[in-house]
């Protein structure tokens, strides 16, 4: 069958990234053209500001090198610009005449400078800052002149000047606003922005409004007359007062453009045999110039173009920062505020500090930075997410407490911070790691440092000072994760999206969910088909068969798994009671089987380590016999009940904590949940069984018990809420039952009490738990239904035979 | 034909899922895909000698349990970014009986899936 023909006309950033990720899942279904105007392969034209500057080469913002080509077999046509497109005939040709038939095509034309039309903006010397030519006219400039004029405190404008002034001339900015940037920062921080640029030598005329360019003796460009009369002199004029969506070719060829070319959710114009991306496109009335979404955009006009058509753009939420060097700003979505916004804002000019976020309805609607900016990334997410900030709205202003627990201290700026700097602890990724992977192998986004360094892709709790490196390095406008964060790479769909079609469809096997998310891989990954198999065995108890398959080891060898290969196993301890009888039979096991360590672990149980996975099954045996059950320690389960005293023995016990410890581990043990899930009961205050850090803790007072959820010991400590307080020790069965089954409904897989707490409010948790008694109840009953199915010993069935294959190694001796 | 070693049943192998070949000398995990394939792969991890074969199999990938690497069954390769190569042995099945090939398929197999980081 003959290929399908895909012609792209602009060889720019957005355009490329479509084929690169057309390539990706599609490799084969097109033959593809490609026409670019410039003479140069695809660079990153973000990083023109640090060429100007002189911290970069034009070589080494080439993001796709013509041996690249090449090897994907695409034809490029570079230094041709394409004139006309015949949509009958479905042929495009360029102003040389070369021609090219497509079935498909993909305009990314990009925009082109903003010119004032002024008398004598057609002058020599008279320039914009929009593609490489612009940079090397800027630097020839810079070799020969002395004075510079910029045209416009803008992003780009800012970036222009101080490149022109870090080759040695002598620039003034010029701008018609009352500050600078005031699209992306408000007037405080901009002033602190203009003070410090005027520290590095710029200089700046503010409203002032650009008359006339004068032409010299010499014919070229020497003054810039403004309307108040005033006059400046120049020997280079660069005009940085912003871009148009170059929209010349469609608007020939008849395609509706309404300022920019317009598009659907599947980025296709009105003829749907033509694409849009980047720069050029008005969609859902919003051009944007930012690389984030036009990266999001790419990837679903991707998508669309091999046939998948899963995906959908809707647009984008953007955030800003400015590429000068040793200036940090920040600022995303409504910074400004306006009726029924409120703004915190903290100020310490002698500092040049700034921070001010816009809050409405109780959640972030803009936030914007000026020095310290590290915040930046975190405050990005709580307003993509539209997270509920009333329960730490007093401590916002001042970041992510926990970013950087890891052995950083947590005001630590991540752009002072030195190359060794460890930035993640788990991989022992340093900073300069980092940076030199962004920086030779050309990254975007986290997903991609992640896969090539390593780095937040284990306990995930620096992810937030990766992003802050990545956003550093390669200039702020990085490819955030879009907002809908797909569940794995197999898929379009969210966790919400999949649990839902679970519940709503229903589907009810693995197979079934596959087939109907259209899911992209044919039988999943490491990381979708535990995800899968979990939210099929919650929605399902008593239906769903569990596939041990789709299980990580630990949980299909009921045992956690050391680093060299062997097991430790953790017997349940109701409520952390024991007796001699109990102790005997687990130092009689530990003997016999020769358990070479044994330890008392934090959850108050005993921890054998070093067993052979095909000792397990007869050590269980011995367990099982003495009357232990498994402690799930191994498990995205339920771990532990950690209990103190109480008032059976403690002077100051309130309650009896450990009785009601044993009542708790009895009704959860052995459901498996979205992560692991602790619980603890104190006796009193004096909190010894630390509940307060547990998922769900109970503190007992005198008149009753207080009930806290969402409390976490580990990589980011966190102290719970206090969900309610309640009078009987069955109502905390019921509380307890209740928030059990809600977290387990509505989590994410390996999402923690904490951040779930975090995302959904501790309002919505009151709601469903503390408000609604009907609720509550029905959730409960739902909790102890599932509960029939899943109290059953794993380790009793397998010493009784069940998988005894999982443990029988295969011996052949010559 | 003398070379190739009975190991076990074919229905012995659990589908998506291993069973670990202890011989004198090595520990192989033999695989078994979703659609049925059989690959032997040495059952250490190239990044940190990680048991694969207690990873979880998808395609003809397994992920090791240790660190997340992802190990192609059929070369032994790592997928990319990761860099590294696990030794691969041949295997055939045949009446339900599934034969491995240690000896001479070893060192012709493992220098040339490997080859790329030799």
């Amino acid at each position: 069958m003959q290929k399908m023909k895909l012609v792209m006309v602009g060889n720019g950033m957005a355009g490329m990234r479509t084929i690169e990720e057309l390539l990706k899942i599609a490799p084969g279904l097109y033959d593809i053209t490609v026409f670019g105007a410039e003479l140069h392969p695809n660079y990153n034209r973000i990083l023109l500001s640090p060429v100007l500057a002189g911290e970069q080469t034009t070589q080494d913002i080439v993001l796709n090198s013509m041996d690249w080509y090449a090897e994907n077999g695409i034809h490029l046509h570079l230094g041709k610009k394409i004139g006309r497109i015949d949509r009958k005939r479905r042929v495009v040709e360029a102003e040389d005449g070369t021609c090219a038939e497509y079935d498909r095509l993909l305009l990314a034309t990009g925009s082109n400078p903003f010119m004032l039309p002024v008398p004598g903006a057609d002058l020599p010397g008279v320039i914009s800052f929009r593609d490489i030519s612009d940079v090397e006219a800027m630097i020839n400039a810079s070799s020969q002149y002395r004075r510079a004029v910029v045209i416009g405190g803008g992003l780009l404008g800012l970036e222009a000047a101080n490149g022109l002034k870090q080759r040695g001339m002598d620039v003034s900015v010029v701008h018609i606003g009352s500050w600078l940037m005031e699209r992306q920062l408000d007037e405080p921080a901009a002033r602190l922005l203009q003070k410090n640029l005027e520290t590095k030598g710029l200089k700046f005329l503010l409203q002032k409004q650009t008359a006339e360019l004068v032409k010299g003796e010499s014919g070229r460009v020497c003054a810039v007359n403004f309307k108040d009369g005033d006059s400046v002199p120049a020997d280079l004029v660069v005009m940085a007062v912003g871009i148009r969506p170059n929209t010349a070719l469609a608007e020939s060829a008849g395609i509706h453009c309404d300022r920019g070319i317009v598009v659907n959710d599947t980025l296709q114009t009105y003829d749907p045999r033509i694409y849009a991306v980047g720069e050029c496109v008005s969609h859902r009335g919003v051009a944007y110039g930012l690389v984030a979404p036009l990266f999001e955009q790419a990837k679903v006009a991707a998508n669309h173009l091999a046939e998948y058509g899963i995906g959908r753009y809707e647009g984008s939420v953007t955030s800003t920062k400015l590429k000068v060097t040793g200036i940090d700003l920040f600022s995303a979505g409504d910074f400004v505020g306006g009726e029924g916004t409120e703004s915190l804002v903290f100020s310490d000019p002698s500092s040049g500090d700034y921070k001010k976020v816009v809050i409405k309805d109780n959640k972030l609607v803009g936030a914007c930075l000026y020095g310290d900016t590290i915040n930046g990334a975190w405050y990005f997410d709580l307003l993509r997410e539209g997270t509920d900030i009333s329960q730490f709205r007093k401590t916002l202003l001042f970041g992510q407490h926990h970013l950087g627990d890891s052995g950083h201290g947590p005001a630590e700026h991540v752009a002072a911070l030195p190359d060794k700097a460890e930035i993640c602890g788990c991989n022992g990724v340093c900073k300069g790691d980092i940076v030199k992977a962004i920086v030779d192998k050309k990254l975007f986004t986290l997903d991609e440092v992640r896969a090539h360094t390593k780095a937040s892709s284990s306990c995930g709790s620096c992810t937030g000072l990766v992003e802050a490196v990545l956003a550093h390095t390669v200039g702020g406008d990085y490819s955030a994760a879009p907002s809908k964060k797909p569940l794995c790479k197999c898929t379009e769909h969210s966790h919400d999206e999949v649990i839902a079609a679970i519940k709503d469809q229903p589907l009810k096997t693995m197979r079934a969910v596959f087939d109907f998310l259209e899911w992209k891989t044919p039988d999943g990954c490491a990381s979708c088909r535990p995800a899968l198999n979990y939210y099929l065995l919650a929605r399902w108890p008593g239906e769903y068969q569990d596939d041990a398959q789709s299980r990580f080891i630990n949980e299909r060898a009921h045992g956690n798994i050391q680093k060299d290969g062997t097991f430790s196993v953790v017997p349940r301890m109701w409520g952390g009671l024991t007796n001699p009888r109990e102790l005997r039979a687990i130092a009689d096991v530990a003997e016999k089987f020769k358990v070479p360590e044994v330890k008392v672990t934090g959850g108050q149980r005993i921890d054998l380590f070093g067993v052979k996975k095909e000792d397990l099954p007869a050590m269980w045996q011995d367990l099982s016999a003495a009357g232990f059950v498994s402690g799930h320690a191994y498990g995205k389960a339920l771990r532990t009940v950690k209990t103190c005293v109480g008032a059976k023995w403690c002077r100051f016990g309130t309650q009896d904590s450990t009785g009601l410890g044993v009542k708790l581990e009895q009704l959860t043990w052995g459901s498996w949940m979205p992560h692991k899930f602790k619980l603890a009961v104190s006796g009193c205050p004096r909190n010894c069984a630390e509940a307060t850090i547990k998922d769900f803790g109970v503190v007992c007072v005198d008149s009753g018990y207080e009930l806290h959820v969402g409390g976490n010991g580990g990589i980011k400590v966190r102290v719970t809420d206090l969900l309610c307080k309640v009078e009987t020790e069955a109502q905390v069965m019921e509380y307890c039952g209740a928030f059990t089954q809600l977290y387990r409904e509505e989590a994410h897989y390996l999402e923690r009490t904490a951040p779930w707490v975090e995302r959904v409010g501790l309002n919505y948790i009151k709601g469903r738990i503390v408000d609604d008694a009907a609720g509550r109840a029905a959730l409960f009953e739902r909790f102890k239904y599932g509960q029939q199915f899943a109290q059953v010993d794993p380790w009793k069935e397998r010493a009784e035979g069940v998988d005894a294959a999982e443990f029988q190694t295969i011996r052949i001796t010559a | 034909m003398s070379d190739w070693i009975a190991i076990a049943k074919f229905d012995d192998l659990p589908r998506m899922g291993a069973r670990v070949v202890q011989f004198d000398t090595v520990r192989v995990a033999v695989f078994r895909t979703s659609s049925d394939e059989v690959f032997a792969v040495k059952d250490a991890c190239p990044h940190r000698g990680g048991p694969l074969s207690q990873g979880i199999v998808h395609g003809t990938l397994v992920t090791c349990p240790l660190h997340n690497w992802r190990i192609d069954l059929a070369t032994g390769e790592a997928v990319q970014p990761d860099q590294g190569c696990a030794h691969t042995y041949q295997t055939r099945v045949e009446a339900g009986q599934v034969y491995l090939r240690l000896a001479a398929g070893k060192s012709a197999a493992a220098t040339e899936s490997c080859a790329s980081h030799a």
